[in-house]
């Protein structure tokens, strides 16, 4: 029996550390949606939901069970099976990138060498979603708004891919862990600022947010790939959605913002903001760049698609590849190259 | 000097730093939204809402079917039969209003020599079927006698302007 339980027991600890990730991760979803409602709404001088339960906080619940209490509507001219598993895959993609999410110093569900790499390619793989799901509709809007999708994700990864090297050249490693520890001294928001705010802004694109929501532009598209979506498949959608934003604020804080570190981390406050757990910051952390989120898409209005692709293009990634060799010259010259150890 | 003027701006991101600064302040000023079937906005003495026939204090009639409403209302939705009642007085035998065809201008209320015929302050009286928005003699009456406190009060308030 005890090489039974010397089986089982590892599953059990990686399905119960599965699921203390995935819940808080889905409540965030949940209450991303109402901060976003209220944010927006205080930013319009409006009041936002306030009725369903005490300011309205249980107005995620009451929207999560009214879009289950619809009717599941599979057009006649889809694709059954791939019109079915692209929200799925959507959903999926988005969460188990938070795999190798560093929450603290040491916790981390699976703590590999290559966790940006990991990051980067799951992230890459979200497109799949969107394409398969406007073209499995069968419908015009949707497969419009696939392909835009498609080709503003693809035109942004190239830039964070360059922003993410950046970042590597001055850390030394792909571990997520240690480019947290790497911003012991100073996080690297302030070293490489115009790549954190491009970095923002291609995130921004990269999840489909405005201002470059165009694979959804309700004016020209409809709904963009999920027009044909009721139900579960766009409730599946959303939430992916959500928890892509939310992911992407989690890179942003591990890459530039310092990860699980306290701010203010030196000697009259060290000991007071210590007293605060890593992931407490963390979180806190994830919930400041998504208000910058929430914020960027109250503010401005919806780009041009020719827009969006010249700022990807023509406007980000020379000067992300600038930047590149501006680091990497500057780490050379100063001699400030992290000591790798081989 | 403009180039690099412009450049540097551009760098710089003014235009989107001023724009979120914009609707940051905003999310500090006050709402200008009610939270509305809990709150109501004002409304003034001559709002132009349900209408209503309103009685004299010793609950007779005000209306005395002179039909200058009926005749002077754009939309044609007043239809009114009179014939004089046993004690002599000439009153209606039926007052209808098509709440469906009324553009509620007021020339009803207008036309009135005797203030029997007012536009209410209720805008609330939505229904379910068309035929309920038929509007009858009782239906207008019921009006009056549940809405005639607010209905002085705003003809008392607007009499200095007539």
């Amino acid at each position: 029996m005890a090489s039974f339980w010397t089986f089982v027991w590892p599953l059990i600890l990686i399905v119960a550390a599965i699921v203390a990730i995935i819940v808080p991760v889905l409540i965030g979803v949940a209450y991303l949606t109402y901060a976003e409602r209220k944010v927006m709404s205080a930013m319009q001088r409006r009041q936002g939901p306030a009725l369903v339960g005490p300011l309205g906080l249980l107005q995620p619940v009451a929207d999560g069970l009214k879009l289950f209490g619809k009717e599941m509507v599979i057009p006649s001219g889809a694709n059954p099976g791939v019109f079915l598993f692209a929200p799925f895959l959507t959903f999926v993609l988005s969460l188990i990138a938070w795999a190798v999410m560093p929450f603290g110093a040491h916790l981390v569900l699976s703590n590999i060498n290559v966790g940006i790499l990991y990051l980067y390619a799951i992230s890459s793989l979200g497109v799949y979603g969107t394409i398969m799901a406007g073209w499995a509709s069968n419908s015009r809007y949707s497969f419009l708004g696939g392909l835009r999708s498609a080709a503003q994700m693809v035109s942004y990864e190239v830039s964070m891919g360059l922003i993410m090297v950046t970042v590597l050249l001055c850390v030394g490693s792909f571990n997520l862990s240690e480019i947290v520890l790497a911003q012991q001294t100073v996080w690297f928001a302030v070293p490489l600022f115009p790549m954190f705010v491009i970095f923002f802004i291609s995130i921004l694109a990269e999840t489909n947010r405005a201002p470059f929501d165009l694979p959804e532009g309700e004016a020209e598209l409809v709904g963009g790939f999920f027009t044909e979506y009721s139900c579960m498949n766009f409730a599946l959608f959303m939430l992916g959605e959500y928890s892509n934003m939310i992911l992407m604020s989690a890179i942003a804080v591990v890459l530039f913002l310092g990860g699980w570190l306290p701010p203010l981390n030196f000697e009259p406050f060290a000991p007071f903001v210590n007293l605060v757990p890593g992931p407490v910051w963390f979180a806190l952390k994830i919930a400041f760049v998504l208000f910058f989120f929430i914020w960027m898409r109250a503010a401005f209005p919806r780009y041009r698609y020719d827009q969006l692709m010249r700022l990807g293009w023509k406007i980000f990634l020379p000067f992300t590849l600038l930047w590149v060799i501006v680091t990497a010259s500057a780490l050379e010259i100063f001699g400030w190259l992290p000591k790798v150890v081989p | 000097m403009a180039f690099i003027d412009r450049t540097a701006r551009a760098l710089l991101l003014t235009e989107l730093v001023s724009g979120m600064a914009l609707t940051f302040r905003a999310m500090f000023k006050q709402k200008v939204t009610l939270n509305y079937p809990h709150e109501k906005g004002p409304l003034s003495p001559r709002f132009r809402g349900e209408h209503a026939l309103r009685r004299y204090p010793n609950g007779e009639e005000r209306c005395i079917a002179c039909k200058l409403c009926e005749a002077v209302c754009p939309a044609m939705a007043i239809t009114i039969e009179a014939e004089p009642r046993s004690d002599g007085s000439r009153r209606t035998t039926r007052y209808d209003i098509d709440m469906t065809k009324c553009i509620y201008c007021g020339l009803c209320q207008e036309a009135c020599p005797v203030d029997a015929i007012v536009e209410g302050p209720n805008f609330e009286y939505s229904t379910e079927t068309r035929a309920e928005l038929y509007y009858n003699k009782e239906k207008l009456l019921a009006n009056g006698d549940r809405w005639e406190a607010r209905l002085a009060a705003n003809l008392a308030a607007d009499a200095p302007y007539r």
